[in-house]
C-alpha cells in the first residue's frame, strides 16, 4: 500500500488523546483551553486526511477522466 | 490477489473497531477516520482498476472500436464511483440530504455525457429505416 497502515492508528491515537485533554482541561475548569485542543487536533487530522482525498482525487482523474 | 484480500478485510476490520473506539469520545475523529480508510482501500483498488481497464482497450482496440466511445463509457464509471465514495461519506456523517444531492449530480452528469452517444444511436436508426 502507498500509504502506511500506522496512520489510521495515528489518527485514533489523536482522537483518543484529544479527548482525554479534553476531559482533563474540563476538570481544572478551563473550558476555552479544551475547545481550543479540540479545534487543533482536529487540524492536524484533518490535513492529514485531506492530503491522502487529494492524491485519490488526482488518481482518479488520471486514470478514469484522463486529464493530466 | 487473494493476500491482497486478506490485506483489505484485516486492515477495515482494525480500521472499524478503532472507529468505534473513537466514536465514543469524539465521533468528528471517527468520521475523519473512516473518509481516511475509505480513501486508502480506493488507492488501493485503482491499481488493479487500470489493469482491467487496459485490457479492455486492448480488446477495443482489436475490435476497432471508436475511441470515443469507450473513454466516454470509462469517464462514465469514473463519475459513477466518485458520486458513490462521495455519497457514502456524507452519508456516514448523517447528511442524507447532501448524500442525495451528490448522487443526483452524478445521475445528471452521466445522462449528459451519453447524449452524444444516444445521438449517434437515433440516426443509425433513422438511417435503418427505410424512406
Amino acid at each position: 500500500m502507498a500509504y502506511d497502515v500506522d496512520t489510521i492508528f495515528q489518527i485514533a491515537g489523536i482522537g483518543i488523546v484529544v479527548a482525554m485533554i479534553h476531559t482533563v482541561l474540563k476538570q481544572m475548569g478551563k473550558e476555552d483551553w479544551a475547545h481550543w485542543v479540540t479545534l487543533i487536533g482536529f487540524v492536524v487530522v484533518l490535513y492529514m486526511v485531506a492530503t491522502i482525498v487529494d492524491d485519490l482525487f488526482q488518481r482518479i482523474r488520471s486514470v478514469f477522466l484522463f486529464i493530466g | 490477489m487473494s493476500l491482497d484480500m486478506i490485506q483489505i478485510v484485516g486492515f477495515g476490520l482494525v480500521s472499524a473497531f478503532l472507529a468505534m473506539i473513537v466514536k465514543e469520545q469524539k465521533p468528528a475523529f471517527a468520521f475523519l477516520l473512516t473518509l481516511f480508510v475509505g480513501a486508502m482501500i480506493f488507492l488501493f483498488l485503482i491499481d488493479h482498476i487500470v489493469t482491467a481497464f487496459q485490457l479492455i482497450e486492448t480488446l477495443a482496440n482489436q475490435a476497432n472500436i471508436n475511441m470515443v466511445y469507450l473513454e466516454t463509457m470509462l469517464k462514465i464509471i469514473g463519475i459513477a464511483y466518485i458520486a458513490e465514495f462521495g455519497a457514502q461519506i456524507a452519508r456516514d456523517a448523517e447528511q442524507g440530504a447532501i448524500a442525495q444531492k451528490i448522487e443526483l449530480a452524478g445521475k445528471v452528469l452521466i445522462v449528459v455525457m451519453a447524449i452524444p452517444i444516444f445521438n449517434v444511436l437515433i440516426e443509425t436508426v433513422i438511417s435503418l429505416i427505410p424512406g
